[in-house]
């Protein structure tokens, strides 16, 4: 288990990269219009499988959403 | 098209860009944007809850719209940049909205961190539409940095004050060598043709259409009212005059 920061909040989770993250949230690893940064940096989608993630990460999932 | 509307060399075929938050419902969303017209249309990018992947803004719009991404809420050049960055990588569009607010009260435009953000930004290869205050320096450093437009408030975001100083705006549009769009404030229709009678090149609207009580009807007369004041434009007011000059001839009166 690793401690992460996921939009925020912290909590224990038992992943390894980007793509195992967002299937445990149930975010389909090939959903289109989704985003994600660690520590801050943009993580391509082509990257997503092969970024690795480390305790004390800082992830922001996020997607469009309605706004003026 | 005899009168197009250009930014970034990207022609597009409305005038009027819509928001798509503060609708009753989703089904008055879509109804008031197909209303309005509108080909550019706004969307905040936000964390994914954590009560699941709901439908989202983009599947519901179906691709019949452009879609161009805030950096709403931002107060910080960092947040704004990656925000802008997510917001690429999630639409994959360069295009952005940059808001960088300086004020949670007023949502006024923090001016030294957005310019410094759209400069980097711009930098970065993003098509910057900067949402900043009415004021002409400001709007020529935005110019100079490289942003595709700038984007005047009217008056204060949601506030339906309208054109608050019609005069400033008015010397932004006559100096500006990026199109203007006024954005915020916008609380009816004659607004939007004000806008557009001052020299905006195009007028952004949410909250006027949203929460107006009849908001398919209202996107309707927003519609009509950038085209008006956009024809009304380009043909050429008559001067102001302090004195009355009578229309009908003065000669051949009965009784003279």
């Amino acid at each position: 288990m690793i401690r992460l920061k996921v939009n925020g909040i912290e909590e224990d989770v038992m992943v390894t990269s980007v793509s195992e993250l967002l299937a445990i949230r149930g975010i389909d690893p090939g959903a289109r219009f989704v985003a994600v940064a660690v520590n801050g940096s943009v993580i391509r989608r082509s990257e997503w499988a092969s970024k690795p993630l480390g305790p004390g990460d800082d992830v922001e999932i996020v997607r469009p959403f309605s706004g003026g | 098209m005899t009168d197009p509307f250009i930014i970034a060399d990207t022609a597009l075929s409305s005038r009027l860009i819509v928001g798509t938050a503060r609708y009753p419902n989703q089904k008055v969303m879509l109804d008031c944007l197909e209303a309005s017209g509108a080909e550019l249309v706004t969307a905040s990018i936000r964390r994914i809850s954590l009560e699941g992947y709901a439908e989202s803004l983009v599947d519901i719009l179906g691709g019949r719209y452009r879609l161009l991404p805030n950096t709403a809420g931002c107060v910080t050049a960092r947040d704004a940049i990656l925000t802008a960055e997510l917001a690429r990588e999630a639409l994959e569009t360069n295009w952005v909205k940059l808001e960088l607010i300086g004020d949670r009260e007023l949502l006024y435009p923090d001016v030294e961190q957005l310019v410094h953000a759209a400069d980097e930004l711009v930098r970065k290869g993003f098509t910057v539409l900067p949402y900043c205050n009415e004021d002409p320096v400001t709007c020529q450093k935005l110019a100079d940095v490289g942003c595709a437009a700038v984007m005047p408030l009217g008056s204060l975001i949601g506030s339906g004050m309208g054109i608050a100083n019609p005069t400033a705006i008015e010397l932004i549009c006559s100096r500006s060598p990026v199109p203007v769009v006024l954005d915020a404030g916008i609380g009816t229709a004659s607004d939007a043709a004000l806008a557009m009678e001052l020299g905006c090149e195009a007028v952004m609207v949410d909250t006027a259409i949203a929460q107006s009580h009849d908001p398919r009807r209202m996107a309707a007369a927003m519609r009509a009212a950038v085209e008006a004041g956009r024809l009304a434009r380009l043909a050429g007011r008559i001067p102001k005059r302090r004195y009355a000059e009578s229309s009908s001839p003065q000669l051949g009166l009965v009784g003279s």
